[in-house]
């Protein structure tokens, strides 16, 4: 059978950034594709410039055999593309059925009334997603999952060629998983070329017919879902090479509470469930890392002990409970978050960046921290002078880490370090933890998805999985009960 | 509020108003006939920021074109009323064409500034040639629609009820829901295959048909065409603040909310210069506290349908 949608050559630039190499795959009718890779691999942009939403700097998109690379996003709909957003826009002032029935009109000025037939299949569409019994309801009262399948709905009523999902199974629970799952898989019994996006192979695995795998816009692989878990370069780029050892048993003969102790945390966001009853500690002296793939609610976890985003449960730090305290209340308590974007101040220098940290603190601690900093850090102190944007991505992310420390936390927290960072790049990196690690007494909690950077330096580990803790133990139990599983 | 109720409602506000004339004295028909006019320039501007989504910060560049034009060309060329009205309607159209084809390209605040740009424009060219346009004491027209009081205000009041009927229902209609989606996500819009910009220019048409055409028999109302009645910025703001105090996206509530903005200027004129300051003031509560408006208010209290 001839491809429905078939992609060549496809490169995308922004600026001098190559967000999408030379991608070419094809999807045949009663197809299921799924594209995978990590944040940052350009899976998404490869998405858009199919729907036109951005225009590709070279290479053709055939939908049924017509070139649409560079057409406008609504003449690419029109020719059988359909895509299902990740976050839904419904129009709040409608129902359901007129959400629906949106998908049904034809683009034209004078049909100012829509047929008696496009009402009777919007009814039908909201049947098959399952959306009968919520058909008159406004858009804002309806639970996460039923915003999902009116999206659904949507991609349904225009009867495209070419199914685009975005995440298909975000914020979703297990059981609506399993009918959203049904609701694609009808998809693909009715002919039509579909192609998932997703951070990771697992989650689409049971439902896509070929896999091809992302990584920092290139092409990595391309097979079945078990071919590409067994990949060498996925996993090295999901879960790094190999890994060394170092951890160190937990002392648990202080008597003293944890220093930081997480009791049955959740967090919402609006209806999608972040972070589902976690619960861990982290012991004075300890380095913890939290691993779970993007999404699995790492960045949750770590905003809600910064008392960033409201949580039910118990958070308490150094025996106290942290509840009714504003983040910059906990920031001066000792807790310093580095989060995974940095927040750099670009047009400043490294050490003006680095004073900025250590503000509060009198001149002689201050220039202490510093000279100690630098030491850990020898590449900073060559690169004082120069304003932070112009480091490489791996200095950054130094920098980030020296201003957190400038802080004198007691506890810090590392939010995916080596989000973005080429290989050569983590292995510095995780020199200068392994440095830090060896040389002061600091409290570490980390959040990663790269095992291999996260567990060489930890000495307990936790797993997250859609929103929960699903295992818990040091590194070397993690190789032998983790790691074929995690991926 | 279901669409039934509104109409109904509509058509009711619409026969009480029309008895007026049989109870009130010429001032206070003179007022209202004076807030119909408005509360077309309100509705059509409800239509491209409430459904478009398009912030017009100049919805008196339109007006004042309609105004203008018609005025001009029954001052200097003795144009019948009817014909000068389609003229004014036309110019309005063709000048916002003009206008939105460049600005509708930008994004973000680029087009709201661009319209409010092109009301400076419009006034400054016709102070500047005053000789020709009647600069800021006003043109002159050889015509008026009516003498009679009551006519006048039977006239303003057909009007905006058409108006007003037809911008509702466009505003219900299949291609109102897909001006609301563009206006709100065009992505997602696009992505459904609906051309935003034919859409949202479409939009614009219409608004500025029904500015120029308000503005024309505004004028042929007042018989005289002047900057501070149709074109000044301060105009401008009166009609947003009419819609936004109505109510966004209802298309109705702009109507009430000029009718309330004009006869509740009048009521505290006794205040003076506060006047302005209290009603102002009172716009600022309603839609701090209640965004949705006067309609909002009454639709949040009646329930979702």
């Amino acid at each position: 059978m001839s491809a429905l949608l078939e992609v060549s050559g496809l490169t995308k630039r922004f600026g001098g950034l190559v967000a999408v190499k030379d991608i070419g795959f094809s999807i045949a009718a009663g197809e299921i594709l799924g594209l995978i890779g990590p944040n940052g691999s350009g899976k998404s942009t490869v998405m858009k410039l199919i729907m036109g939403i951005e225009r590709p700097n070279a290479g053709s998109v055939r939908i049924d055999g017509v070139d649409v690379a560079g057409w406008p996003t609504h003449r690419i709909a029109r020719q059988g593309v359909g895509l299902v957003f990740q976050h839904s826009r419904p129009l709040h002032r409608q129902t359901v059925l007129e959400n629906i029935t949106l998908a049904l009109l034809p683009d034209s000025l004078f049909r100012l009334a829509a047929g008696s037939h496009v009402a009777a299949r919007a009814r039908e569409i909201a049947a098959r997603v399952g959306l009968e019994g919520v058909m008159h309801r406004r858009p804002s009262t309806l639970p996460f999952a039923d915003l999902r399948r009116l999206e659904l709905a949507k991609a349904v009523a225009r009867n495209p060629k070419v199914v685009l999902v975005d995440e298909p199974f975000a914020g979703l629970t297990a059981g609506e998983v399993a009918s959203f799952s049904e609701l694609i898989a009808s998809f693909r019994a009715e002919g039509h070329a579909v192609l998932l996006v997703d951070h990771n192979v697992k989650s689409v695995a049971a439902l896509v017919d070929r896999v091809l795998a992302m990584y920092l816009g290139e092409y990595v692989a391309e097979g079945s879902a078990e071919e590409v878990m067994r990949n060498e370069t996925v996993r090295r780029v999901y879960l790094g090479g190999k890994i060394e050892l170092a951890a160190r048993p937990e002392p648990t003969d202080t008597g003293r509470p944890p220093l930081l102790d997480v009791a049955g945390a959740s967090v919402l966001y609006g209806k999608a469930q972040a972070l589902e009853d976690v619960s861990l500690h982290v012991r004075e002296g300890e380095f913890v890392s939290v691993v779970g793939l993007n999404g699995a609610g790492k960045t949750t976890l770590f905003n809600a002990i910064s008392g960033l985003v409201p949580h039910a449960g118990e958070i308490r730090f150094a025996g106290e409970s942290l509840r009714g305290r504003s983040a910059a209340q906990i920031a001066r308590g000792g807790i310093v978050q580095c989060p995974e974007s940095r927040e750099l101040f670009g047009g400043m220098s490294v050490q003006d960046n680095l004073e900025l940290g250590g503000q509060h603190q009198p001149a002689p601690v201050r220039e202490r921290q510093l000279a100690w900093l630098y030491e850990l850090f020898p590449i900073l102190k060559a690169r004082a002078r120069q304003a932070s944007r112009t480091l490489s991505g791996g200095e950054q992310q130094m920098l980030a880490i020296a201003r957190a420390l400038m802080m004198q936390p007691r506890l810090l927290i590392l939010d995916e370090p080596t989000l973005g960072l080429a290989p050569v790049i983590l292995e510095q990196l995780s020199k200068a933890m392994e440095l830090l690690r060896q040389t002061t007494d600091i409290t570490v909690l980390l959040g990663e998805q790269n095992v291999t950077f996260a567990l060489p330096h930890a000495d307990r580990v936790y797993v997250l999985e859609h929103a929960r803790i699903v295992w818990e133990g040091t590194p070397t139990r993690f190789e032998a009960e983790m790691g074929t599983g995690y991926l | 509020m279901s669409g039934r109720t509104l109409w109904t409602g509509f058509l009711v506000a619409l026969a009480g108003l029309a008895l007026l004339p049989f109870g009130v004295g010429g001032y206070v028909l003179g007022l209202m006939t004076l807030a119909y006019y408005y509360g077309v320039f309100a509705m059509a501007w409800d239509l491209l920021f409430g459904f478009a989504g398009e912030v017009n910060f100049g919805p008196s560049f339109l007006t004042g074109l309609g105004a203008y034009a018609a005025g001009l060309l029954n001052h200097y060329a003795g144009w019948p009323i009817p014909a000068c009205v389609a003229a004014g309607a036309a110019a309005a159209v063709v000048g916002g064409v003009a206008l939105a084809v460049p600005a509708l390209r930008l994004s973000g605040p680029y087009f709201g500034l661009i319209t409010l740009v092109a009301v400076l424009l419009l006034q400054n060219a016709l102070v500047l040639n005053a000789g020709f346009t009647g600069g800021e004491i006003g043109l002159d027209l050889p015509d008026v629609l009516s003498a009679d009081e009551s006519t006048n205000y039977w006239i303003a009041l057909a009007f905006m009820g058409l108006s007003g009927a037809i911008l509702f229902g466009l505003s219900r209609s299949a291609v109102g829901l897909i001006l609301q989606a563009s206006g709100q996500d065009a992505v997602e819009a696009s992505a459904l295959g609906y051309n935003v910009t034919k859409h949202k220019l479409a939009a614009f048409c219409i608004s500025a048909l029904f500015s120029g055409l308000a503005g024309a028999m505004l004028v042929f109302y007042l018989g005289t065409a002047s900057v501070g009645t149709v074109v000044d910025i301060a105009v401008g703001v009166q009609v947003i603040i009419a819609a936004v105090l109505g109510g966004r996206r209802t298309i109705l509530g702009a109507a009430i909310g000029a009718i309330f903005l004009i006869v509740a200027g009048e009521l505290l004129r006794p205040l003076g210069q506060l006047s302005t300051f209290v009603v102002s003031a009172f716009a600022l509560a309603v839609i701090l506290f209640f965004p949705g408006g006067f309609l909002g208010i009454l639709s949040s209290r009646g329930g979702a349908r």
